[in-house]
């Protein structure tokens, strides 16, 4: 259960996070990672365009960056967790050098593995995820520790061309409480959601 | 000074590879920089057509193409033997969705291998793809090369399983070391 923060704690509540995200998605396409940023998305409403990982840690940044090469004219929207994202940090080096306009990773961070007992990451032992990207060659790196920083965020996202939007590749660390809201399971069908997502492209 | 001299003399075969790719309209490769495939690797960056992503490690691959096809775009992915093992887990995510793929994989391990490190997985690479479901086409023969991978490509983008084709060592010539 949510656990209520503590008055001075500006973090952001995981759910309420992913809501402003999707607030205004327009065609933006998802993809979250193992765990509970897939929960997160899935409590904002299931949607076609999304794409929710039930395994193959490591690979979100990864399905994003093969998402954004292939559609450049959608917003493409990674939203993972830290232990997901540590995963696979080569993937990090990988998008810095690619670096597709379209895409945009965000990594909810509460310095634990939620899924499997709350034992700390290395985020919680002092790395920082927003330095990784800067020294992997992103440029447009935000530390999100507060809901008004995530909404001014949020609402650069999702068109590609607007004054404001963004017009480079974006990574995003939103510092989330440590808590574990009820699970929302969407369908763990891979098949069905990857089939879903193509025929919402038009390429299946 | 001690360095590493490659010796491979400019075969035919990686040409017939690039040819089989873009016959099979593979826009975006994933590769992991390798000797054997250095000719291969040059022509797919040399192509406007296709989105070359060198990886830091080959599973990178796997979610690179999962991605691509997500978009409606091909994907194949270049690797030597050892980045095999790299893949295993995340094999799980082009099976569970039945996402296709097909990885060409130079064989490291076997034929003249001068460093024994790379014998405990080139002599386990076909085994642990099997393992994992993968039809795997062992190619020994330049001539072969270009009919086997089309035949990969076709299986894995025609909802088959994942497929890989094995470039022996014997095929592309055993690394040169010299002092």
């Amino acid at each position: 259960m949510s656990r209520p923060a503590a008055a001075n704690d500006p973090r952001v509540d995981r759910r309420a996070a992913m809501r402003t995200l999707l607030a205004g998605r327009g065609d933006m396409l998802l993809v979250t990672g193992l765990g509970s940023t897939t929960y997160d998305a899935a409590s904002v409403g299931d949607d076609e365009r999304n794409f929710y990982l039930w395994g193959a840690m490591g690979a979100a940044s990864m399905i994003g960056l093969g998402l954004a090469i292939a559609r450049p004219e959608r917003r493409v929207l990674v939203v993972t967790g830290d232990g997901e994202m540590l995963m696979g940090l080569g993937a990090l080096a990988t998008v810095g050098v690619q670096r597709p306009p379209n895409l945009a990773i965000v990594v909810f961070d509460n310095g634990s593995y939620a899924e499997t007992g709350m034992q700390p990451s290395h985020t919680q032992g002092g790395v920082s995820l927003c330095g990784v990207a800067r020294a992997c060659g992103f440029d447009a790196v935000f530390d999100i520790t507060d809901v008004a920083a995530l909404t001014e965020f949020a609402a650069r996202l999702p068109a590609l061309d607007r004054p404001g939007s963004f017009d480079r590749t974006v990574f995003a660390r939103v510092a989330i409480h440590a808590d574990e809201p009820p699970r929302v399971l969407p369908s763990r069908d891979g098949v069905h959601l990857k089939n879903r997502l193509r025929r919402a492209l038009g390429v299946e | 000074m001690s360095g590493i001299v490659s010796q491979i003399p400019v075969p035919a075969w990686p040409d017939d590879i690039f040819a089989a790719l873009k016959a099979a309209e593979i826009r975006q490769v994933g590769y992991v920089p390798d000797a054997g495939h250095m000719r291969l690797i040059e022509r797919v960056v040399a192509d406007p057509d296709i989105r070359a992503v060198s990886l830091t490690s080959e599973e990178e691959g796997i979610g690179l193409a999962a991605g691509a096809w997500l978009g409606g775009q091909r994907a194949a992915l270049l690797m030597q033997s050892s980045g095999v093992g790299n893949c295993i887990n995340m094999l799980s995510l082009a099976k569970s969705c039945r996402f296709p793929l097909t990885l060409l994989v130079t064989m490291r391990g076997e034929w003249g291998e001068f460093n024994p490190w790379q014998v405990p997985m080139g002599t386990r690479t076909q085994a642990a793809l099997e393992l994992m479901e993968v039809l795997v086409y062992r190619v020994e023969r330049a001539e072969e090369v270009g009919e086997t991978v089309t035949a990969a490509l076709d299986i894995a983008f025609n909802g088959g399983p994942v497929t890989a084709v094995l470039l022996a060592q014997r095929l592309i010539g055993a690394k040169r070391w010299v002092k």
